[in-house]
């Protein structure tokens, strides 16, 4: 299959085509800098992202803002803000904190970017 | 009268990180006034990652990089009045401020410090013909109702002018349910950043229409659609027999910020034309005598940490100028923004430094394989070569102040690009 | 029973609901929309014309000359912002002499007071920032500018204290002459009255059309504008005519009393009555225009266009006094320009006529002052001090652009005949009107709307209808509204 991406490493967004076979990388063509060809390495195989939301805190006037511990599975995006906006905290809130465990069955947990009193 | 060493307009990022610095460097009558009713300025409502990268070494969110800051002045005790207003300056640093707890104050300031930030353009700036209906929002004007106040502007969605405000919101609201259309950009490039084009747009599959704009709004109360128009790349005028109709509910605005001077004015300061901010030298010190600008007052930046890093500056200099550290400027030269520059900060430079100087400016355009040059008078002193250079991203040159004690004869200092426009 | 039910919220409607006020009369006013000034009021060039312009023996003449000459008692009373900067009719070119003469003999046979052609080097001095093509130009001391939506509300809210009531989104529908007087049917009930007064503006062919055999019809002709900064309040001095030519009828650049500067109108006649659009080809055609007399427009500067239509009667004069086949029903009927410098006079012998058809008596307790919302950025540090120590809200500056505090914009909620929707704060208080043009406001506005009127947010409109700023709660938990 050939997959074709553009790297975000610098505003150059050099377009970078590769033939993959399932997960594995056959040849990766266009990059033209070491950032891109890793860029590209892990963008093909797994692509991840962090995923920042806002979640409902009871009796407050304002919500909380949450984001992924680390990056998750792309594909994953949506369930994951599915879970969150499906939740509420209750007050306080402080920033780093926990606020939902393993995220759709991931490692990752959502933790508060904000305080909430 | 409330006397203050270092008077600061502004708790966003730029004032936060001034007021840090000038503690840091010994000062300790600082005080910063701050219109909202908390600190931490537009960070509050960025709840997406992204910043700190230059400065922390690690990605946070806009109110995860502004605690950090929040945090320091707490812990240095350095007083903030939030809610307060300061409604005149004048140009011998006498500042009126009002505020529901105290009512009218004036203060006297040793040293001023301009951090109030940037606003965002609105449509009518624009000229766009059709109806004037509710659903058009500025980006940011949208992302404080989603991110502070928990509500949905509307479910269909067109983007005009790709910002990075603008790609954010498009991520924003899809991630909150809404169908992002599209986001047409006027010019035949984004000025937003590639990382954001493709995680915010490219992800969700939202075209990004590249030299188009909005020629017609419809709807009589609510909007009911955009017309979509591409646009010539020389003239950026519509080009006849292009147009197609988007059906939408909500148009948000990406297309350009401006720093928001008023008070600057006020005080007597000389303004820039090219980059709306104070005109400033390499202490960043304006016009008036002890009056200093930074962060997006003075021009429009990139990324927070580079407000950061230059308003620290702004701080430890506002420190000096109190302790009468800070030489007077002399002999200074003017910075001119030659081809493919625009808006050089500083704008006037002296030429008895010791330290390297610090040149930061946006392109024109979008250059590919490019050179950045300073000359001091004819003499080139420095050159960075790019292998691309774009608006969206700020390009930062030092060079060594020893060139400009060499060419005393020289008249003005050059920044330009080479390059061939691509 | 009503005595008088006044139909439309205008210049013209609210200005004969306070003059009517001066009686011991039961007044009703109904209004279409869900604000008063929400038509022609609201978007016109606003000026207060000298009176050269109109043929002589024409009603338009009449009333113009006669309501210049009240302008500065009414604003007195009522606390309306209006300055008599004069107005200039300008020829660009050496070949207009004999217009201008024209037009000045015009307007003395109108009755014109102050009327004077200067040349060159006196036009210079007034304005030394005209085109270099400006000629000469006759110079009409008594014109001058006013805020029209201001003016509107001043008249509503005097009336409003001395009696009037007003009823909003009350359109109406029919009207039927019944054995004593008409019966008014509209979308806020149903009304019986001795009286009515036919104020509808763009509407009034139709409702004239409801009880008259003597059919009317009303053109809107639509013209568009464009708003600079007011960092230019002081390039231009006078309102700025351009000399009528074969090219056209010119373009006005004046300043306004907020400080801005205004560039238009375009005259387009159209066929909606709602179409309030602008357009790319009239938007060009005020540049193209406006250049002569301000030769280096800052394109940049602009903080908003928009455009407004005028109620053109086909009889091409305006339409006064009682129907003569509908006895007590009184037009007002295609009040066009210069229908706002007319407005104070039209409302009088209105009035008047009809006061005296229902032998009305003197209404003793009539007070004709009201006075404005006391605005923040016209106080000196001592007012402002004293201000907030009375209101903590004049403390907080929602609008930044012109300096509007949330002191001044619950008030303008809490007024009688008060604001329902962001736009009608804008009118009453220019919350939102600055450079950003609502950016940064309008949260806030939302949410002291929210407050004032008791609503949800999802309610607030920008102006009425379906003018929603808020689709839905991100959570529908419920709790956080009024966030």
């Amino acid at each position: 299959m050939i997959k074709e991406i553009t790297c975000i490493g610098c505003p150059m967004g050099c377009r970078i085509t590769a033939e993959l076979d399932g997960d594995k990388i056959l040849s990766i063509e266009g990059y033209t800098c070491n950032i891109g060809k890793k860029y590209a390495q892990e963008e093909l195989t797994v692509p991840t992202r962090m995923v920042t939301a806002l979640m409902h805190v009871y009796g407050a006037d304002q919500p909380l803002s949450v984001k992924t511990s680390k990056p998750i599975e792309k594909s994953k995006i949506f369930d994951c803000l599915k879970e969150i906006s499906g939740k509420s905290v209750m007050r306080p809130v402080h920033i780093g904190e926990v606020v939902i465990k393993n995220v759709c069955g991931t490692p990752v947990d959502i933790i508060a970017t904000r305080d909430v009193e | 009268m409330r006397n203050v060493d270092i008077l600061i307009i502004g708790g966003g990022p730029a004032g936060l990180a001034a007021a840090i610095s000038a503690y840091e460097a010994g000062s300790r009558n600082i005080l910063i006034l701050e219109r909202e009713e908390n600190l931490g300025g537009i960070l509050k409502q960025c709840i997406h990652n992204g910043f700190g990268l230059h400065t922390f070494k690690e990605e946070l969110t806009g109110p995860e990089y502004a605690q950090r800051y929040i945090d320091k002045v707490l812990e240095y005790g350095i007083p903030a009045q939030c809610d307060t207003m300061v409604i005149d300056i004048t140009p011998d640093k006498v500042v009126t401020a009002v505020s529901r707890g105290a009512g009218l104050e004036h203060f006297k300031a040793k040293s001023i410090i301009l951090a109030m930030g940037c606003r965002e353009r609105p449509r009518g700036s624009l000229g766009t013909p059709g109806w004037r209906c509710s659903g058009i929002f500025t980006a940011g004007t949208a992302q404080k109702f989603t991110n502070l106040k928990g509500m949905m502007p509307g479910k269909r969605v067109v983007i005009l002018g790709s910002g990075d405000i603008g790609l954010i919101m498009a991520r924003r609201m899809t991630f909150m349910g809404a169908k992002v259309l599209a986001c047409v950009e006027l010019m035949p490039f984004s000025a937003g950043l590639k990382r954001n084009i493709v995680q915010c747009l490219d992800d969700y599959d939202i075209p990004l229409l590249l030299s188009h704009t909005v020629v017609d709004i419809a709807g009589r109360e609510r909007l009911e659609g955009v017309t979509v128009a591409e646009v010539d790349p020389k003239t950026l005028k519509p080009i006849e027999g292009t147009e197609q109709y988007y059906e939408c509910d909500t148009l948000l605005l990406s297309v350009g910020l401006i720093p928001e001077n008023e008070l600057t004015t006020m005080a007597g300061v000389k303004i820039s034309p090219a980059t709306n901010g104070a005109e400033v030298n390499e202490n960043l010190e304006t016009s008036v005598e002890g009056i200093f600008s930074c962060g997006n007052v003075l021009h429009v930046h990139d990324l927070v940490d580079y407000v950061s890093e230059e308003s620290a500056k702004a701080g430890v200099n506002a420190h000096k100028y109190v302790q009468g550290q800070l030489p007077k400027e002399e002999n200074t030269l003017e910075v001119v923004s030659g081809f493919g520059v625009s808006g050089a900060v500083p704008q006037h430079i002296s030429q008895e430094l010791d330290e390297p100087i610090t040149i930061m400016f946006r392109p024109r355009g979008v250059f590919k394989d490019a050179q950045v040059c300073i000359d001091v008078g004819d003499v080139q002193v420095a050159a960075k070569k790019s292998r691309i250079l774009t608006p969206g991203e700020m390009v930062t040159l030092k060079f060594s102040p020893e060139y400009l004690r060499k060419n005393t004869n020289a008249d003005k200092i050059t920044v330009r690009v080479e390059a061939q426009q691509s | 029973m009503i005595d008088v039910i006044i139909i439309g919220g205008g210049v013209v409607g609210c200005g004969v609901a306070r003059e009517l006020s001066r009686y011991n009369l039961n007044i009703a006013l109904l209004e279409k929309t869900d604000d008063i000034s929400n038509g022609q009021s609201k978007a016109n060039t606003a000026i207060i014309h000298g009176g050269y312009d109109a043929k002589p023996g024409t009603l338009k003449a009449k009333f113009n000359v006669l309501g210049n000459k009240m302008y500065d008692r009414i604003c007195a009373e009522l606390d309306v912002p209006h300055k008599r900067n004069t107005s200039l009719v300008v020829s660009f070119g050496s070949d207009g002499h004999e217009a201008l003469e024209k037009l000045k003999q015009q307007g003395i046979e109108n009755g014109v007071p102050g009327l004077s052609i200067i040349g060159q080097d006196e036009l210079r001095r007034r304005e030394p920032n005209i085109g270099s093509t400006a000629y000469e130009a006759l110079l009409v001391e008594t014109g001058g500018i006013v805020c029209p939506y201001e003016m509107t509300q001043a008249y509503a809210e005097n009336a409003a204290m001395n009696g009037v009531n007003f009823y909003r989104e009350a359109e109406v529908t029919a009207i039927e002459k019944t054995q004593d007087g008409w019966k008014v049917i509209s979308k806020a009930g149903t009304f019986t009255a001795k009286a009515v007064v036919n104020c509808a503006g763009l509407y009034s062919d139709v409702i004239n059309n409801m009880v008259s055999e003597d059919k009317i019809s009303i053109v809107p002709r639509r013209g568009e504008y464009y708003i600079v900064d007011k960092k230019y309040a002081n390039e231009f001095h006078a309102s700025i005519f351009q000399l009528p030519t074969k090219m056209g009828k010119g373009i006005l650049v004046s300043p306004t009393v907020d400080g801005t500067v205004l560039l238009g109108p375009t005259a387009e006649d159209i066929d909606d009555k709602m179409d309030t659009r602008t357009t790319t080809e009239g938007l060009a055609k005020v540049l193209k225009y406006a250049s002569l007399t301000w030769e280096h427009i800052p394109m940049r500067s602009f903080i908003t266009t928009y455009s407004g239509l005028r109620a053109h009667c086909n009889r091409d004069d305006f339409v006064l006094g009682e129907v003569p086949d509908a006895p007590m029903f009184f037009n007002a009927v295609g009040v066009e320009s210069p229908g706002l410098t007319s407005a104070p006079a039209i409302a009088e012998y209105l009035a008047g006529m009809i006061a005296d058809k229902l032998s009305a008596k003197k209404n003793e307790n009539f007070d004709p002052i009201r006075k404005g919302i006391p605005k923040f950025r016209e106080m000196n540090d001592e007012q402002r001090a004293r201000a907030i120590s009375i209101n903590p809200d004049y403390a907080k500056i929602v609008c930044r652009c012109e300096t509007v505090t949330e002191a001044e914009i619950r008030e303008a909620i809490r007024r009688p005949v008060g604001a329902r929707s962001v736009d009608g704060i804008k009118r009453r208080t220019r919350a939102g009107m600055g450079r950003c043009q609502a950016g940064f406001c309008t949260p806030r506005t939302v949410e002291i709307l929210c407050e004032e009127l008791h609503i949800s947010p999802l309610e607030v409109t920008k102006f009425g209808g379906n003018s929603k700023y808020i689709e839905s709660y991100l959570f529908e938990k419920g709790d956080n509204e009024n966030a």
